[in-house]
């Protein structure tokens, strides 16, 4: 019996390697070029990179926490007309790709957007005053707004498996809602959180879409620099070097978000 | 401190739904009153409108003399507990009872003297160190009491607070709450619950609820021995009811002439008679009724007999027959003069 479980094991797993481990064992190969590493450790330009990427992504993560906290006890426990429609629409949003956030950003606040249009209109000034958009805080706007969903999807699951009953004796108690806030609903939420958190710090760490299209052209995340080297500068040993930098990072974070998720019961 | 509830006139509506029909009752201070009642009888809605949780359409809800109709819940200084305990998941046993004190500001020292007094009280003393996932649900419910109790509330609001508990603990508890009660005779509470014999065990006063309205109050022996209501006679205690129409000197049912008081009902008028099924006996004797056996229940100390008289059930609960009366079998039921209530028509529809 088991030589018949490896037959059918096989095509899948040889699927496996030859689309997807074949080639990331190539770029491993090619980022152990003779000094590639030692090179790329030196530059001041990658250093740069590692310091933006992981700063920016600890930034968004810690926005997306706040803004999505906020957002969705308002969601959960805020009764409002269309309440149900934005919970929808959250899931419908998840969906969307990310460049389309950017995209939007850049008609409300790029140098054309209309912001500025409004501004030059009504100042007569030859530029409007935003552009913010290209700078790091452009992109952690863009990030910010984009994740934030992502952060609430599961916040919004665990909402509604509280207790209400809960909510209503803290208040019964004496307890005012930021107190309730505080000591009730966020130790609750914290599995939520922590594991809502580290998807979004995962998947800023790798966003290349939003960084590309804001057009900053100061931000250089690991994913731009690996664009860069590869298709600019045709030095892959470099560009590998840096995916693999890139790949350890969010590899290590993923399995701190399954340890997290795990102990949520996710 | 003493202070008890008044609803006056209250009227909860959800939509063009009202749930809460122009609720006028008081709950005197230290008095346990029940409000019994199938569900959708309005009687949680009355419960929550005190604790503040719902807001009437009219009425008022006052406790003591302090009109609370517009306050939020964290201002009322209430003691809830409610039927799945709600205990908070991530905190300890101690911490659970401290969370009251602590949103009350009480001075911290004197936090862990008021959390022991009320663990002690629930007899969950050793138990401080304790989650609530680690209790069994007696427990828990236990600890639910305890931090209610902690915050020293005048007004005690139970919500089904036995509902989840098997059979066995629900006695153990019920007799646990009134010794509470006895040891905190200042303590106004109210008690949410269907279960007639909880409400018999503990009130001083039962308000039976039926479709959004209060039906009856009374003691539980006067709505026992003497409902006004046929949802009073029928829902406490399953009473026989049992139409008839109002003669001279009694009543006639089926055709058979009653002796039964008849107070101030007119004659020729229709009424229904009821009769407790346990004051029921088997055999001839006054008021006698014959019939047929449809069926018959085994309750170990009792029997259930089901009889068929003119197209009519009528329950007789008798001592443990030693054999089983046969089904079909003729029977004659009997009852004493004094164990009818007559109940004149109309009263019904409250």
């Amino acid at each position: 019996m088991p030589t018949t479980v490896w037959l059918w094991a096989l095509p899948p797993v040889a699927v496996l390697a030859l689309v997807f481990l074949y080639p990331l064992a190539l770029v491993v190969q090619e980022s152990l070029a003779p000094g590639a590493y030692a090179e790329v450790f030196a530059s001041a330009s990658f250093r740069e990179a590692l310091v933006t990427t992981v700063w920016l992504a600890v930034a968004a993560t810690v926005g997306c926490l706040v803004l999505g906290f906020v957002l969705a006890l308002v969601i959960a426990f805020v009764p409002f007309p269309g309440g149900k429609a934005v919970s929808k629409f959250i899931d419908v949003f998840l969906s969307f790709p990310s460049f389309l956030i950017t995209l939007a950003l850049l008609f409300l606040y790029g140098t054309v957007g209309m912001a500025n249009g409004i501004w030059t209109d009504v100042t007569g000034d030859p530029a409007g005053p935003f552009r913010f958009l290209t700078t790091p805080w452009g992109v952690l706007l863009a990030e910010i707004t984009y994740f934030t969903p992502f952060v609430m999807r599961p916040l919004l699951a665990a909402f509604s498996q509280m207790e209400t009953a809960q909510l209503e004796v803290a208040s019964s108690l004496g307890a005012r809602p930021l107190r309730i806030v505080r000591q009730v609903i966020l130790p609750e939420a914290l599995p939520a959180l922590a594991a809502g958190g580290s998807l979004v710090l995962v998947m800023c760490l790798n966003e290349f879409g939003i960084v590309l299209f804001t057009g900053a052209k100061g931000v250089t995340t690991l994913p731009m620099l690996v664009y860069s080297k590869a298709i600019l500068e045709s030095d892959y040993a470099s560009a590998c070097v840096v995916a693999i930098v890139n790949v350890a990072l969010s590899v290590g974070l993923y399995v701190l978000y399954r340890g997290v998720s795990r102990r949520a019961g996710a | 401190m003493t202070s008890g509830i008044r609803f006056d006139g209250v009227t909860v509506t959800y939509g063009s739904n009202t749930v809460l029909d122009h609720l006028d009752l008081t709950v005197e201070p230290g008095e346990v009153m029940a409000l019994l009642g199938p569900s959708g009888s309005g009687k949680t809605t009355a419960l929550r409108a005190v604790a503040g949780f719902v807001r009437p359409a009219s009425g008022r809800v006052l406790i003591g003399d302090r009109d609370v109709t517009a306050l939020p819940p964290y201002k009322r200084g209430i003691g809830m507990v409610v039927q799945q305990y709600a205990l908070f998941p991530h905190l300890k046993v101690e911490a659970n009872v401290a969370f009251g004190l602590k949103a009350q500001k009480v001075p911290k020292g004197e936090i862990p003297g008021r959390v022991a007094e009320a663990l002690e009280m629930t007899g969950m003393a050793a138990y401080a160190q304790r989650y609530p996932r680690e209790l069994s649900g007696g427990q828990q419910q236990r600890v639910a009491i305890a931090r209610a109790l902690a915050i020293r509330p005048n007004v005690l609001l139970l919500d089904e607070p036995l509902s989840a508990l098997d059979a066995q603990l629900r006695s153990g508890m019920l007799a646990e709450l009134a010794r509470l009660h006895r040891e905190l005779p200042d303590v106004s509470i109210l008690y949410v619950t269907h279960d007639q014999v909880e409400a018999l065990t503990l009130a001083d006063r039962i308000a039976v609820m039926d479709k959004a309205r209060l039906q009856d109050c009374g003691t539980p022996q006067d709505l026992y021995r003497r409902p006004r209501t046929e949802f009073t006679a029928s829902f406490v205690g399953n009473a026989n009811l049992l139409p008839v129409t109002v003669g001279e000197k009694g009543a006639t049912f089926e055709g058979v002439t009653l002796d039964v008081p008849i107070a101030e009902a007119a004659s020729g008028t229709t009424a229904t008679l009821c009769v407790r099924p346990h004051l029921v006996g088997l055999g001839p004797g006054p008021n006698a009724l014959s019939g047929r056996i449809t069926e018959v229940q085994w309750r170990g100390s009792t029997h259930r007999l089901y009889v068929e008289v003119g197209g009519h059930r009528v329950k007789a609960d008798v001592r443990e027959l030693r054999e089983t009366p046969p089904l079909g079998g003729e029977v004659t039921l009997h009852f004493a003069r004094e164990d009818a209530v007559l109940l004149a028509a109309g009263v019904t529809d409250g």
